[in-house]
């Protein structure tokens, strides 16, 4: 499983972003997305494309955590959005390593689009595909759902730490390095 | 008893007794703000920075001094090394509630480390990556500033500066206390 993580202002000016991948089922924590390393704003089109599920879906309840709230087919790309009560959005893109049989129709539907992105992400796929059996690989499924929660909530922690620091000024990009590891280390202990 | 160990019994019990008690946060909050401003009013100088904050603490000492005698009602102290205890022990235990280590002495016990384990006033604080301040700032410089004005209002001329702080990625947070001179009562000039 590969994953993008962004946070966003109330806004959606992009505060902080990360792409990483799972560290789980003896993965080595590096992302692969499906697109070619030329085309990883694709992630960023994705997400930001999910933001009007995100404001749709905010008010429906008061919860922070807003779960999967938004799929795009073509790149199996999962959304999961977090809401943070001054308004900045937490958005993880998610995306299942590409398995070796669905490679073929995937790319027959989106290789218009991307090209000859698969050939990348096919080498990726073949490394990871050992967690394609675990649950993480199913990004709907309510393991999956705990195990962002988790993340997210310790992002959120470590948000709120930053934010307090009296040189960050609200609406400034977050290049805290402290910041950033404790966000791998989240992405390491939970996804 | 040594002399540490019953300074840090009366701190403990001043603490707990004698001390109004405001939420930490509010506290870090504050300061981390006036530094902040201090940064931006003085265009990223810090050793300007730096020179206001000792200041500001120079003029809080000197008036903290009087509240920590009459909330502490401790007496004179034998020696530099008494005063030491006194104020790592007693006297940031009442205000900030830590307890820094005393260590470091020079042989003419004229000069001392204070190293913070912990250190309210830096909570959350990450400095500015702009490449300088975490040469040049010394964010906590107030401290100083503190100790300075406190004891030269009992007779003391101190130095104080700090040496590492563990915001500047260093290991420890330690200050180092010199002490200067005993200024003598000077009696007033005979009138003739």
């Amino acid at each position: 499983m590969s994953y993008y993580f962004t946070i966003l202002s109330p806004t959606d000016v992009p505060l902080f972003n990360i792409a990483f991948g799972t560290s789980k089922s003896g993965g080595d924590g590096i992302a692969r997305f499906r697109f070619p390393d030329t085309a990883q704003y694709m992630n960023q089109f994705i997400i930001h494309s999910s933001l009007d599920m995100v404001e749709e879906a905010q008010w429906m309840n008061g919860n922070m955590y807003l779960k999967h709230i938004d799929t795009y087919p073509p790149a199996s790309a999962y959304i999961s959005a977090f809401l943070t009560p001054s308004g900045a959005r937490f958005l993880l893109l998610h995306q299942p390593p590409q398995l070796p049989s669905t490679a073929a129709s995937a790319s027959g539907t989106s290789g218009s689009i991307l090209g000859g992105s698969f050939s990348a992400s096919a080498l990726g796929g073949g490394s990871s595909r050992a967690s394609a059996s675990s649950v993480a690989a199913n990004p709907t499924s309510p393991q999956t759902e705990e195990a962002v929660r988790q993340f997210m909530g310790e992002v959120y922690e470590n948000y709120v730490k930053t934010v307090m620091s009296p040189f960050y000024r609200q609406g400034m990009e977050i290049r805290s390095s402290v910041f950033r590891s404790r966000v791998t280390a989240a992405g390491r202990k939970w996804l | 008893m040594s002399s540490s160990t019953k300074a840090s019994r009366i701190g403990e019990e001043l603490w707990k007794t004698r001390v109004d008690k405001v939420n930490a946060e509010l506290v870090t909050l504050t300061y981390g703000t006036i530094v902040a401003q201090l940064c931006q009013d003085y265009d990223g100088n810090y050793q300007e920075v730096n020179k206001q904050l000792e200041k500001m603490g120079y003029n809080i000492g000197m008036r903290l001094i009087e509240d920590f005698l009459a909330k502490s009602n401790v007496g004179r102290c034998a020696n530099f090394r008494e005063t030491a205890d006194m104020i790592a022990k007693v006297g940031f235990r009442i205000f900030l509630n830590i307890a820094p280590t005393v260590t470091n002495w020079t042989s003419d016990n004229n000069q001392f480390s204070l190293v913070f384990d912990e250190n309210p006033l830096a909570d959350f604080v990450e400095l500015p990556d702009d490449g300088r301040a975490q040469d040049e700032l010394w964010f906590s410089n107030i401290l100083c500033g503190v100790l300075r004005g406190a004891l030269e209002m009992v007779q003391m001329q101190i130095e104080a500066h700090f040496v590492s702080d563990v915001l500047r990625g260093d290991d420890t947070t330690e200050m180092r206390v010199s002490l200067v001179r005993y200024i003598e009562d000077e009696m007033p000039p005979e009138e003739e």
